[in-house]
Formats: C-alpha cells, sequence, structure tokens
C-alpha cells in the first residue's frame, strides 16, 4: 500500500493533483484573508515571521504565518508515515545561508518567492512575467554551473535530533502565534495593525491548508526551481507539469472568485519597475538553484531531516531581516491623488541585487568538487 | 561495473553524475544513492534515456543497476 502511494505520488498524476491542490487553497486562503495575490507566499511569509519577532521592523510586514509552520510539519509527518526521514546535514552550511540571504533580497526586491510570481501571473499581475523570465534566467545560470561540475559537497547521515531542530523551530513559532506573548513595552511579538501583515486567513484555516501542501509537497518533492531547472538541464517535463498546473486552476479559480484584474501598473503588492522585478528574481532563481530547491523546496526538507535546508530557510529569514533594516526591499506601486505612482527599489536595493548575482556568481565559479 | 557514487549528494547531481555515465555508455552502472528522492529522479532520467533499472535496497541506501 505504502509502496503504490509511493509510485502514485512520484507519478505525473501525483505532481499535477500537488499542483492542483496547491492551484485551489491559494485563491482560497486569499478569498478567507490572506493578501492580494499573495495566498501562499514563501518569502513574504519568512519575511512576515521575520517581522513579528523583531528581526525587521517594518510595521506592516510582521505575521507568524501558519502556512509556513505546516510546510515544515506536514513534510515532517509525510516523511515519517513513508519511513523517509533523513536527517543529515554538512554540506557547505555556511555557503547555504549566503545563498538564502540574497535569495530573499532578490524576492523581496520582486515583491515575491517563484510560488508567489505564478499566482501573481494567475490574478492578472503581468508584472509577473518579467520576475518570471528573470527566475528562469537565473535558474538557466546555475544549471551552466551544474553542468560545470558545481556542487557544495556531500552531506553526512547524523542524529535524528539534528533534522528535528527546523520542525521544533516552528513548534516553538506555533505556540508563540497562539499565546501571542509580549516580551517588553513596545516589544515582539509583533502583529501588523495595517497593511499585507494585517491580512490573513483564519489561523487553523491556513495551518490546516499548510500541513496538507507540506504533506503532498515532501509526497510528490514540488518544486517551482526544479520544474524550471529539470526542463533547462534534461528536458525533463515532470515537475513542471504541476507548476502549470498550479497556474492554470490558480487563474481559474481567481476566475471563480473574482480575483483576476489583468495590468501593470498598480497591481497589489507589487511594483512595476521592469528592470528589477527581472534582476531581483534573476538573483533570486540563481540562489534557488545553487542551492538545489525554490524557497518552499527547501521548508519540506527542513522537515525531513535536511539540516543544510534548514540553514537556507534561516539565511532567508535573516535575509528578510536586512533587507528591511537596510530598505532593500521594493516598494508597491502607489496611488496619490488618483495617480499611479510607480514603486521599485531604492538605491541600495540596486546594490544589493547587483552585489547578490557576484556573489552566487563566485559561488558557482568556485566551488567545484570532483566527487567520481 | 562501473560505479556512481552520489550517496550524500543531493538532488540534482546524482542525476547530473548518473546521466553523463550514461553518455559514456559502459554498461552496466551501478548508481548508489541514500534518498528516495534520487533514487526516483535517477530512474526515471535512465527510463527516459532508455536503460532498464534494477534496484536494490541496503539499509538507509540504494543501490541501482542501469543496463541497455
Amino acid at each position: 500500500m505504502s509502496d503504490r502511494l509511493t509510485r502514485f505520488f512520484a507519478s505525473r498524476w501525483g505532481i499535477i493533483l500537488a499542483g492542483a491542490i496547491i492551484g485551489v487553497l491559494a485563491p482560497l486562503l486569499q478569498k478567507l484573508g490572506n493578501p492580494p495575490n499573495m495566498g501562499i507566499c514563501v518569502a513574504c511569509f519568512e519575511r512576515d515571521i521575520a517581522g513579528a519577532l523583531g528581526l525587521h521592523r517594518a510595521a506592516a510586514v510582521q505575521y507568524i504565518r501558519p502556512e509556513v509552520i505546516g510546510f515544515v510539519l506536514g513534510a515532517m509527518i509525510a516523511a515519517y508515515a513513508f519511513r523517509e526521514f533523513r536527517a543529515r546535514a554538512g554540506s557547505a552550511p555556511i555557503v547555504r545561508f549566503v545563498l538564502g540571504m540574497f535569495a530573499m533580497i532578490g524576492a523581496l526586491a520582486f515583491l515575491g518567492c517563484p510560488w508567489r510570481a505564478t499566482l501573481r501571473l494567475a490574478g492578472g499581475d503581468l508584472n509577473a512575467i518579467l520576475g518570471l523570465a528573470g527566475l528562469a534566467v537565473g535558474i538557466a545560470i546555475g544549471v551552466q554551473f551544474l553542468k560545470a561540475g558545481y556542487n557544495l559537497g556531500r552531506a553526512q547521515k547524523t542524529h535524528a535530533a539534528v533534522g528535528w531542530i527546523m520542525p521544533l523551530i516552528m513548534v516553538g513559532l506555533l505556540l508563540l502565534l497562539l499565546f501571542a506573548p509580549s516580551f517588553s513595552k513596545d516589544g515582539p511579538i509583533f502583529f501588523s495593525q495595517s497593511g499585507p501583515g494585517s491580512l490573513h486567513a483564519p489561523l487553523l484555516i491556513s495551518l490546516a491548508a499548510g500541513l496538507l501542501i507540506g504533506f503532498l509537497a515532501q509526497r510528490t518533492r514540488f518544486c517551482t526551481m526544479g520544474a524550471i531547472r529539470d526542463v533547462i538541464l534534461m528536458r525533463d517535463f515532470h515537475l513542471i507539469t504541476g507548476l502549470l498546473t498550479l497556474l492554470v486552476v490558480a487563474f481559474v479559480m481567481n476566475l471563480i472568485l473574482g480575483q483576476v484584474r489583468f495590468g501593470l501598473a498598480g497591481q497589489p503588492v507589487a511594483h512595476s519597475s521592469h528592470l528589477w522585478n527581472f534582476l531581483g528574481m534573476t538573483l533570486s532563481g540563481l540562489a534557488f538553484a545553487l542551492a538545489g530547491g525554490c524557497p518552499g523546496r527547501q521548508l519540506f526538507l527542513s522537515g525531513e531531516g535536511d539540516g543544510d535546508a534548514a540553514v537556507f530557510v534561516l539565511g532567508m529569514i535573516a535575509g528578510a531581516g536586512i533587507a528591511h533594516n537596510f530598505a532593500l526591499a521594493g516598494s508597491p506601486d502607489s496611488v496619490v491623488e488618483g495617480v499611479v505612482k510607480v514603486g521599485g527599489l531604492t538605491p541600495f536595493g540596486m546594490g544589493a541585487v547587483i552585489i547578490g548575482l557576484v556573489a552566487c556568481l563566485a559561488i558557482g565559479l568556485t566551488m567545484r568538487e570532483r566527487t567520481v | 561495473m562501473k560505479t556512481v557514487d552520489a550517496r550524500g549528494l543531493s538532488c540534482p547531481e546524482p542525476v547530473i553524475l548518473a546521466r553523463k555515465a550514461i553518455e559514456a555508455g559502459q554498461f552496466p552502472i551501478e548508481v548508489l544513492v541514500d534518498a528516495v528522492t534520487a533514487r526516483e529522479n535517477v530512474r526515471r532520467m535512465a527510463e527516459i534515456s532508455g536503460c532498464t533499472v534494477a534496484v536494490e535496497q541496503a539499509g538507509d541506501e540504494f543501490r541501482l543497476v542501469l543496463a541497455k
């Protein structure tokens, strides 16, 4: 039974099922309260968690997102249920931290990870096309490094407790969310009173959706970066079938729910500064490709015992703190007296994206190890 | 038998190494992996490449033998 299920989840229908369920749930989460075109955004949600903990003080984006907690714990349940939980670590963790940091800086320049880029497109935000194009270019650069022998070295098997650390951190976050303690006057835990951080679906629904997606994604290896990488690297269309299913199903759901509005300027929590939408996601795509997974996949891996993926996640959360503290994150388009004012990056943000690209290229060029 | 030791490597590296071995054309090829994901990915790639794949499990590790 377990073997047959494993084979189903690994099949084309398995990945289509995962994409379809995410495509149904994300627009529903938006309908139930999550921010517009942000039913699920791994980068944004980790950024919100960083804000809730006070790692940055951007008052509009602070909330402990139950979806992220569910992703990790759902993947852990699936890994244990199918005897796939394997604690491992030790494949260049510091590099993975830095890749996570720059992946987040790139994602926040665009205002979304690959998951949200897909959902933005499914909501009619055409800026997402620039983002997805940048993502594909970044991944294509990463593929060239992979072909040239780039890798971060072997992970080692380790104590099961190592693999438990990220899930336990998530349990801790869940407790902080449930009890919302105040640690000092004007101190954390912070919860946004306005802006995207204040918009959220009911806690238990978000958590349940996260758990279900975490479970399915662990079984099917759903990965938005891997989808594009496998097409470029070896014309393997398995994972991208899931991503395209997500896009189509989310678009249909958005049509049904009245959540589609086509356009470029003035899209919700988005800017139409095309070059930086493109370059931000190029940086993210390259960092994800070098780290071996999109931000969602890194959460799922960290739930099944991968300590290196967990370090990448922590890098992303630290990166969110850096991005907002140093004014690197993109500002959305705004409407001032009826006129759309194009948002985008500060000069600091532009510099950070360039530095990130240089750093990732250096990582790709210098980290090769003979493995045969 | 040519051996590709991909234990401890994360995807897509096991697949890249196995594919290089397939392209080199010396069959049979033994591929060692230690994750179910790597096992499934190598198997899918090898089958698409027209190989037959036999899998053995030893503890947490898998030994795939690719033949053509």
